[in-house]
């Protein structure tokens, strides 16, 4: 169905330069309606889950009496409640610290190797590459029973530090892919002319690729940051302690009991749970399109 | 210039010895790798050797198993369970993927074209991407709900349904909408990366195919898409991959229920594994979608290849 809408729309698809012989009529009913219903469809959850989280107990099933579409009299009370009477907060904490710390520790061993294997070109330096790349492909969810031995024999079970550690797993492979791109593109004669100066390969990383490859550290931090945010599964594994789990974890695991569905507090630890990200994510949209498709791309 | 480096590494006791092997790019680079290499090896690497290991084992959470050969694989042969799993799996993985392709290349070719606000069209689209998994299927929940779900009242105000549809209570309608709302999430993805491509497709060479006389289809058919194979073949991988070991939204809106019916072989290792405590079942369960994967991977590695013999293959 969808390919057959697609023809019929390249039927006066016309790329680039020729799109001038479009008439308006047509492009409205062919570009715009499909445009407005992915949109449409793509936001409404977020709309959804704002609407909910801001409805009085009373409107969040009455459907015969109030528009479920909009509300009338908004309350913070959900709001008020998730963070005042649950253990949000520290979960936000948590969440923090767990991202932060996995983002520096992979952007620092990232860097190096990255530096390591596009512009050392030691021996094995392409198996290597082509080692981290299949070390991207890997999932979570076939690591994580393993990772569960471990962390328990490691003594790590229920604390911050076993997710620290393993988050880069799938860290690392990203941002050293995306970063021997970005080193790819510095030209080399820089470095030449820095050696011919006497500078050490640390200096040459550390006073003229880093500085130039400023953006390409902002998308692999930004992402590597998003990651490590949305991380589930092995935050679900690894901590049992309410004080010590992330976000997703908690709103999933604290806020949903088997006998009431706090719908609006729900809600509301979605929507606060997904605002750090989304607001990260405004800031630097082009860097985070980049390292995405960058990452496909390479 | 590299017997220069092999003799200055063969000399490093003379005067700046150290500072001498520093600069061999051999010696360098390890040091340079070790951090990657340690944490790679150590949580990756390894649990991947202990995962293949676990499978052969009886272990179990807080007991040391020991070594069973095939009988967790035996025991999964026989366990219609893990077979319906195999078929949510690749059902799941097949239909997400095909229309998450279908639609993200008409979103991306949407995008394409000249639109007002079209940097923020692109923001805003990749908005389901960005957010947790786990936070965005929470509002699936909510909007799959038996009773008071939106899209049961939006049908029955419009008169199509007499009665509110139970989402997640029927398995075929549990299918459907888990993987609806795993379309959902994966549309950005294909969308942008696609649009990506589309970007890097010179203008001219449609222009040449229309003074040809080609209709829009033609150019779809013999432009655009040979153009775009390679990266579609990359996209495709990763979206089957992400696909195939989906885990977060099957735990959040089924926990793999109505009977089963929503199983993937990830949401049943987990559940094996760590509330069940069969770590070693698990873990057999976790080995065997590797032959999935594999052939994924070798299908991605085969679509680069290909992008390569397209440019005039460099390296």
């Amino acid at each position: 169905m969808a390919v057959t809408e697609t023809l019929g729309k390249k039927k006066r698809g016309d790329e680039g330069g020729a799109t001038y012989l479009e008439r308006t009529p047509r492009r409205l009913v062919t570009l715009y309606l499909p445009l407005a219903i992915f949109i449409f469809v793509l936001l409404f959850p977020f709309y959804w889950m704002t609407i909910t989280a801001l409805k009085p107990d009373n409107q969040l099933t009455d459907y015969d009496n109030y528009s479920p579409f909009w509300v009338v009299k908004p309350t913070l009370d959900h709001i008020r409640y998730l963070l005042f009477e649950t253990s949000y907060l520290p979960w936000l904490w948590n969440t923090i610290v767990v991202s932060v710390a996995a983002t520096f520790l992979s952007i620092f061993a990232a860097v190096l190797g990255a530096y390591a294997i596009e512009r050392l070109r030691f021996t094995g330096s392409r198996q290597v590459g082509l080692g981290i790349f299949l070390a991207y492909l890997v999932p979570p969810s076939i690591l994580f029973i393993p990772l569960a031995f471990m962390v328990f024999k490691l003594g790590l079970y229920d604390s911050k530090w076993a997710l620290i550690l393993t988050y880069p797993t799938f860290l690392i492979p990203f941002c050293t892919w995306l970063l021997m791109g970005y080193f790819r593109s510095i030209p080399y004669e820089l470095e030449e002319c820095a050696l011919i100066d006497g500078a050490t390969r640390l200096q040459i990383l550390v006073k003229i690729i880093l500085p130039l490859s400023v953006p390409g550290l902002i998308s692999a931090s930004i992402f590597a940051f998003t990651l490590s945010w949305n991380e589930f599964i092995y935050a679900l594994t690894f901590i049992q302690s309410s004080e010590n789990k992330t976000v997703p974890v908690g709103v999933l695991t604290e806020l949903v009991r088997s006998d009431v569905y706090e719908w609006g507090a729900l809600m509301a630890g979605a929507l606060f749970g997904s605002l750090p990200v989304v607001i990260l994510y405004s800031f630097f949209v082009d860097y985070y399109v980049s390292s995405m498709t960058g990452a496909v791309k390479e | 210039m590299t017997s220069t480096i092999t003799t200055e590494a063969a000399g490093p006791l003379r005067a700046g010895g150290i500072s001498r092997l520093l600069e061999n790019r051999n010696v360098l680079g390890a040091l340079f790798l070790l951090p990657a290499a340690v944490i790679l090896l150590l949580f990756l690497t390894y649990p991947l050797g202990l995962g293949v290991w676990l499978g052969f084992t009886d272990t179990q959470i807080g007991r040391e198993g020991i070594f069973v050969g095939l009988e967790n694989y035996e025991y999964l042969w026989s366990d219609s369970v893990f077979w319906l799993s195999v078929f949510n799996t690749v059902l799941y993985t097949v239909v997400a993927s095909i229309l998450k392709f279908a639609l993200g290349l008409w979103l991306a070719l949407i995008l394409n074209e000249r639109l007002p606000f079209k940097a923020f069209f692109r923001a805003i689209v990749l908005l389901p991407w960005v957010v947790p998994t786990v936070l965005s299927a929470i509002a699936f929940w909510w909007i799959y709900d038996a009773q008071f779900s939106i899209l049961s009242w939006s049908l029955m105000k419009l008169g199509i349904i007499d009665a509110p549809i139970n989402f997640l209570g029927d398995p075929n309608l549990a299918r459907a909408s888990v993987i609806a709302a795993n379309v959902w999430r994966g549309i950005p993805f294909v969308a942008i990366t696609l649009l990506a491509g589309l970007q890097t497709i010179p203008p001219s060479l449609y222009e040449a195919a229309m003074l040809d006389g080609t209709n829009s289809w033609q150019r779809l058919r013999y432009v655009t898409l040979p153009m775009l194979t390679p990266i579609i073949a990359v996209v495709m991988t990763f979206s089957v991959l992400f696909t195939f070991t989906d885990f977060q939204l099957i735990y959040v809106l089924t926990r793999g229920g109505p009977v089963n019916a929503t199983h993937l072989m990830a949401t049943l290792s987990f559940q094996r594994a760590i509330p069940g405590g069969h770590l070693g079942e698990g873990a057999a369960i976790a080995i065997a979608m590797v032959p999935f994967l594999l052939s994924a991977i070798l299908f991605s590695y085969f679509g680069l290849q290909r992008r390569k013999w397209q440019q005039g293959g460099r390296d």
